[in-house]
């Protein structure tokens, strides 16, 4: 059973998915971020394969891309880093970029490379539903690679299904019209749109996401949907002075309280 | 050959619509209305109507008698740089000014590089009083300051894109996140033939007036409708579509794209897409793309800022893959030699990025009797820092 699947069947609530970009700040840091992620209490793990242009993203996760690439980061030395991770790794993990890298690697060999090395999903933003059961859904099946689908505020009621339908794994739900990490609070409007969502009785769990940045964020987001991920929060807490893992081990404790 | 966009939004294997879900709406809405909004005959008038008395169309086709000489053809000159604002763009801008206005949209973005769509945004915008922002590259303002101020007299908001490379694509990307941001009450007017499905088709078909004026001009000059060239720059590729539109199915007509190479197209400092791209994702659509094996945006370069863009419309990519137009490139020292020398021969001083056209005159071979029509897309007057830079004139 794909481990998403295995998550979401013990645990529907509190969800807590957390993001950050591979080969951030340092080159060698992914998996010893992604082995504390799971000792401090993520239940998933979001790992970004950093683009030169990331369009659905603000400010601080376009920062971390732009450092992880002058790093020396690619798809294929972040493959390389992740090949042991299920020694170490248990949780589900799921890599999120865009479309072309991914491509320039080749659909098949990198959903090939993903089951062989443990990886659950897939979140790839501008690969939209209609590409993706036209091209490159046979990969994702062959291999048993999920698909994970973003809804926003402005995606129909329709539509909403139709990614349902086509879903596995879980839907990532966009809190508001925005890009990463842009608002710090959840307005009524929200309040409203996450109640929609919740009365769909959708097939898949969801996540919500944008915006989740403290105790107070997650637990609004927990309280209408199966949990909540965390990114741009997160790439600020492990870029601040300190001891990495002790950061990590604060921040995650500061939002699960 | 066919040349046409399918129903999935393709030109043979280039095109389509890879945008994140929270664009989905956006991008929809236009595709579901733009036929039925451009199609009608009272947009249709407006539109004529506008180009006419506002933009100053038809530009003329003017045939360069000392050009003609120098290349030994009959070289005719299409005049986009006498349209308001000097250069093609404001056909496109006019054309999504009246279609925005149609949907409900009350707020205009715009992403620019040399600042000449940016102009022909703020344009429009003032045109109609419509708030304008426009997204532009930091070095692409430090570069073309007089655009930059232009826009703000004509009362938009320029904003510096600071991230990434800051020129055109990063402002391209900016532009795309405000409207993520912002996607109920904004219109975002791409100014170039690329973007996701339906943007390339939609400003290709506002600038087709430049093909359709074309062949009635040259019809009544020389009783023909078609040319044995047509040359025309890409960078997106907009002035281009617009020149090949009417003559993409007609295979008298041979159709001339030509990129720029910068420093060169072996020194890392080019912007010839065809020649260095491999197809690849970018701003919405699959085509050519100047990139890293690892997929990674690679930052052109040019002395041009029009053309210094990383991808082309996907409409180029195809005409390039099947052999329909043929592409040159041409190096910074080659185009501004070239714009010099249309000065000098017919008083005219062309953009930097018309300028490329002009200089692939020199890689070809004509016959006497050649009829050739080179789109000469933009005036010159933005450039003058650039010019005198050069400083070999």
């Amino acid at each position: 059973m794909n481990r998403i699947d295995q998550l979401f069947k013990t645990k529907q609530q509190r969800v807590l998915n957390v993001y950050f970009t591979a080969g951030y700040p340092q080159l060698s840091d992914t998996l010893s971020i992604m082995e504390c992620l799971e000792q401090s209490g993520a239940d998933l793990i979001e790992v970004g394969i950093p683009f030169s242009d990331p369009v659905a993203d603000g400010p601080t996760i376009q920062e971390s891309n732009g450092v992880a690439l002058e790093n020396g980061m690619t798809l294929k030395l972040l493959l390389e880093q992740l090949k042991e991770m299920r020694r170490t790794v248990s949780v589900p993990v799921v890599l999120m970029g865009y479309i072309n890298p991914v491509v320039q690697y080749g659909i098949e060999a990198f959903c090939e490379k993903c089951a062989e090395i443990g990886v659950d999903g897939l979140i790839l933003p501008d690969l939209p539903m209609f590409e993706y059961l036209d091209t490159y859904k046979p990969a994702f099946d062959r291999h048993g690679i999920y698909n994970i689908f973003l809804i926003t505020p402005q995606t129909s009621e329709v539509r909403i299904r139709e990614i349902d339908e086509n879903s596995n794994g879980f839907i990532y739900m966009v809190s508001s019209a925005s890009t990463t990490g842009a608002k710090a609070s959840i307005s009524a409007d929200q309040s409203d749109y996450f109640a929609r969502v919740k009365g769909m009785n959708l097939n898949n769990p969801t996540l919500i996401g944008f915006g989740i940045s403290n105790a107070e964020t997650f637990d609004k987001a927990c309280a209408n949907a199966n949990g909540a991920i965390i990114g741009s929060a997160f790439i600020k807490a492990i870029s601040q002075e300190g001891e990495m893992n002790e950061n990590i081990e604060q921040f995650i404790s500061s939002i699960k309280n | 050959m066919k040349v046409q966009v399918d129903e999935r939004g393709y030109y043979g294997n280039f095109g389509g619509a890879y945008i994140p879900e929270m664009l989905y709406p956006n991008v929809e809405e236009l595709r579901e209305n733009y036929e039925q909004i451009v199609g009608a005959a009272e947009f249709q008038e407006q539109f004529d109507g506008l180009l006419k008395d506002f933009v100053g169309r038809p530009t003329p086709l003017y045939a360069a008698e000392r050009l003609s000489e120098q290349y030994g053809a009959n070289i005719f000159l299409k005049r986009e740089d006498l349209c308001h604002t000097g250069a093609h763009k404001v056909n496109n801008t006019i054309g999504q000014i009246l279609l925005a206005q149609r949907l409900g949209k009350q707020k205009l973005i715009a992403e620019t590089g040399a600042g000449q769509h940016g102009v022909a945004t703020a344009t429009v915008c003032a045109l109609m009083g419509v708030e304008c922002i426009v997204y532009m590259g930091e070095i692409d303002m430090a570069r073309q300051r007089p655009n930059v101020e232009r826009m703000r007299i004509l009362g938009a908001e320029v904003r510096a894109a600071k991230s990434g490379s800051r020129t055109l694509k990063d402002a391209t990307n900016e532009a795309m996140r405000h409207w993520i941001n912002n996607p109920t009450d904004t219109h975002y007017i791409i100014g170039s033939v690329v973007g996701p499905h339906p943007y390339p088709e939609m400003v290709a078909r506002f600038q087709s007036v430049i093909s359709a004026e074309i062949k009635t001009q040259l019809n009544e000059k020389l009783g023909r409708t078609n040319p044995d060239y047509v040359i025309a720059c890409v960078g997106g590729g907009s002035n281009a579509a617009g020149a090949f539109y009417h003559y993409y199915d007609e295979a008298d007509v041979k159709l001339i794209a030509v990129e720029a190479a910068g420093k060169g197209n072996e020194t890392g400092e080019s912007a010839a897409t065809t020649v260095l791209g491999k197809p690849g994702v970018l701003h919405g659509s699959k085509t050519l793309l100047m990139q890293t094996e690892d997929g990674q945006v690679v930052e052109p370069y040019s002395i041009s800022a029009g053309l210094d863009y990383p991808g082309i419309g996907p409409v180029h990519a195809h005409l390039h893959e099947t052999g329909r137009a043929k592409f040159y490139s041409v190096t910074d020292d080659e185009a501004m030699k070239a714009g010099v020398q249309l000065s000098r021969l017919e008083g005219i001083i062309p953009a930097i990025e018309t300028s490329h056209a002009l200089a692939a005159l020199n890689q070809m071979k004509f016959n006497t009797d050649d009829v050739v029509v080179l789109n000469l897309s933009g005036r010159g007057d933005k450039d003058l820092e650039t010019y005198i830079k050069w400083g070999k004139y």
